[in-house]
């Protein structure tokens, strides 16, 4: 039996006349402050936003908030000092001991507050939802307006995976009362950095 | 999984037992309704966005068998493994046999309605492999051995002392315990135990891509993804009309989708899939992905209610539907309940569910909120129609679904009956009020209106 054969040659014969692709029209969307309303939408979505100027302040910030929890794990350069778990490990189930990963995506949308995380800012696809707290860097400037701007933005065959993540991990299954900390992330932190132009370059 | 013995009427009149509780489900619900118009009111193009999404779903339909193709293609070079599957015994059989090929026992399951549909977990169940839904509505609901009631809020009939005892027995939570944050936590527990042990996930699909041949799976937990990326083999289930053609198509549906479902702006993972895991030193994960027909095919064909399969199971015709609202879930014998399922149904076996398109009010709420236009309660109009010419309609609405036909079939019959009904209402309010109107039960009889709408329209539109 070749279910393929049979299933293409019914939705063959059953399906209706052939429609032409939809118009293009474009949604377009613009918000006044970028940023703004960006953080506003992770602070909705359950997660904060810290608007920062340089690298020492997120360190400075993830010491001051995370400074308690051991097995800091960070995927950023810079950060390796603060960190105190590799993630030089194979098997991603290791990573389960961690309490709060460090990462960088690459960029945000506005309309909802999420961040494009993807493969190629991390060692393990699990990272993200094994931690127990998750924070992300993002450019400030790296951010569009809405969805349709995002896929344009990003080629999502450029990764073998990637994600939309929009606040900590959350869940209302239980009489529709809002808990955070489902199986994802407990938190997270989203970093937005207002790097100034480096006067050497 | 239970079986229910009962059609949608006699299990409503069941639920309608217990008053405060009927009152409350129908509140909880409305109440996420009132968080879809809120999202929906937010964006100035949430029309235009409907409008785009059901024309990409329109032209997927017409051109279902060159996508699916497409898709095929695109996956199998993504490293992708493709199989398919006419009907839920072939689903569930291609399932078995990856289990078994690796030697795997214990799976665990994010969200998928197919599965529900296949009837997968009791299946492997049978043939000796243990499933762990990991959804937490889910887990509540499996624990309880009884299907989910709401495609997207699987445990939504239950109250939280419910879910207390069930915990209390099954994850030892402190009896009494009640706690939404503290029940959750319990849970989480549990289940990260299972993530961590388990070498297959199973994942439903929200969105697969033509052109990319990857797909993208939704949740607000996480659960899909903590059980993918740590499974050696990870297998996708979707029926297939999941299908979409570009990659850009997304922006608009995920646009739509969370916030027709729950009101957020965007669920909280949006997961893309588009080539399997390679870990450092080990083999490559396995990705499989089944295209399940189930049925599908067949309701392509039906001009009337091909519509259907347009739907992205977002829940909002459930939320806003004032017979699932006071009838709840399991009373539609059905994976999927509500408007939507009661349309789906029929297709897959007309007897077992002539009851359902007559669940309905035809009040045509569930078509103003679906985020892809679906002409719901139209055609939950014209089932009936089908079903009444190949025999299938139930005893109880046989004779009123007659009488009906003949009045809204006749305009002037209508305005007569219309009139006439409203004084009989006024001199004996008893002979609507009796045991032999089905809408009279659990319900006081509006005060009839001494004009009807039309009478009002005539006499206001000369002014
Ligand atoms: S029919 Fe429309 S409203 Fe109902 S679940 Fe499907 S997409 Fe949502």
């Amino acid at each position: 039996m070749d279910s393929r054969k049979k299933i293409l040659d019914q939705i063959k014969a059953n399906k209706p006349q052939p429609l032409p692709s939809p118009a293009e029209e474009r949604f377009d969307a613009r918000y006044a402050d970028l940023a703004e309303t960006f953080g506003e939408m992770v602070n909705t979505a359950g997660g904060v936003a810290v608007l920062t100027s340089t690298w020492s302040d997120i360190k400075s910030h993830l010491f001051a908030t995370f400074g308690q929890l051991t097995n800091r794990a960070t995927t950023i350069p810079f950060l390796a000092d603060w960190a105190d778990f590799s993630l030089n490990v194979s098997d991603p189930h290791e990573l389960e001991m961690i309490n709060v990963a460090v990462i960088e995506a690459d960029f945000g949308v506005a309309e909802n507050g999420a961040v494009w995380v993807s493969e190629k800012h991390l060692t393990h696809r699990v990272l993200p939802f094994i931690a127990q707290y998750l924070a992300v860097v993002i450019p400030k400037h790296a951010l569009v307006d809405t969805m349709h701007d995002a896929y344009e933005r990003v080629n999502i065959q450029d990764t073998g995976w990637g994600c939309f993540i929009a606040g900590p991990s959350k869940t209302a299954d239980i009489e529709q009362s809002l808990v955070i900390g489902a199986h994802g992330a407990r938190g997270l932190t989203v970093f937005l950095l207002d790097e100034q132009p480096n006067p050497a370059l | 999984m239970k079986p229910t013995e009962l059609d949608h009427a006699g299990a409503s009149e069941v639920f309608n037992q217990d008053e405060p509780y009927v009152n409350w489900h129908d509140e909880t619900l409305w109440f996420v309704r009132q968080k879809r118009d809120k999202a929906a009111f937010k964006l100035p193009e949430w029309e235009a966005l409907r409008e785009r999404a059901s024309q990409i779903k329109s032209y997927g339909l017409s051109h279902m068998d060159e996508l699916l193709e497409e898709f095929e293609r695109n996956a199998i070079r993504n490293g992708i493994q493709v199989h398919w599957a006419a009907d839920a015994a072939e689903h569930n059989q291609i399932v078995l046999e990856l289990l078994r090929k690796h030697q795997i026992t214990h799976m665990v399951k994010s969200k998928s309605m197919l599965t529900e549909e296949c009837h997968l977990n009791e299946y492997l169940t049978g043939n000796g492999i243990e499933v762990i839904d990991t959804d937490l509505g889910e887990r509540i609901v499996q624990l309880r051995q009884e299907p989910p009631s709401h495609i997207v809020l699987p445990a939504i009939h239950l109250k939280k002392k419910d879910i207390g005892d069930l915990f209390h027995e099954h994850l030892g939570t402190e009896a009494g315990a009640t706690d939404p944050q503290y029940l959750t936590e319990a849970a989480r527990q549990h289940l990260r135990e299972k993530f961590l042990t388990r070498r297959a996930a199973l994942t439903g699909v929200n969105f697969a891509i033509a052109e990319t041949g990857g797909f993208v799976v939704c949740t607000n937990e996480g659960n899909a993804d903590m059980g993918a990326h740590l499974a050696d083999v990870h297998i996708a289930s979707m029926g297939f009309e999941k299908i979409i053609p570009k990659a850009k198509d997304l922006g608009v549906f995920l646009r739509l989708l969370a916030r027709s479902a729950t009101g957020q702006s965007v669920t909280t993972y949006s997961s893309h899939f588009q080539r399997p895991r390679q870990d450092r030193d080990s083999k490559p994960q396995e990705m499989h992905i089944i295209i399940v027909d189930n049925g599908r095919s067949t309701q392509l064909g039906r001009a009337d209610f091909r519509n259907s399969l347009k739907c992205i199971r977002c829940g909002a015709c459930m939320n806003t539907c004032p017979v699932y609202r006071r009838s709840g879930g399991h009373s539609y014998h059905n994976a999927v309940a509500g408007p939507i399922g009661s349309i789906l149904a029929p297709n897959l076996d007309m007897r077992k569910h002539a009851d359902l398109p007559f669940a309905s009010t035809l009040c045509g709420s569930c078509s103003n909120v679906c985020p892809v236009k679906i002409d719901i309660h139209d055609q939950l109009y014209k089932w009936r129609q089908v079903l009444a010419k190949e025999g299938h309609v139930p005893a109880s609405k046989n004779m009123g679904m007659k009488v009906m036909t003949t009045v809204l079939s006749r305009p002037r019959f209508y305005q007569w009956s219309g009139k006439v009904g409203r004084a009989v209402m006024r001199a004996l309010p008893a002979t609507v009020s009796n045991s032999l109107n089905p809408w009279y039960k659990q319900r006081e009889m509006p005060q009839p209106p001494t004009e009807s709408f039309r009478e009002w329209y005539l006499r206001n539109r000369k002014k």
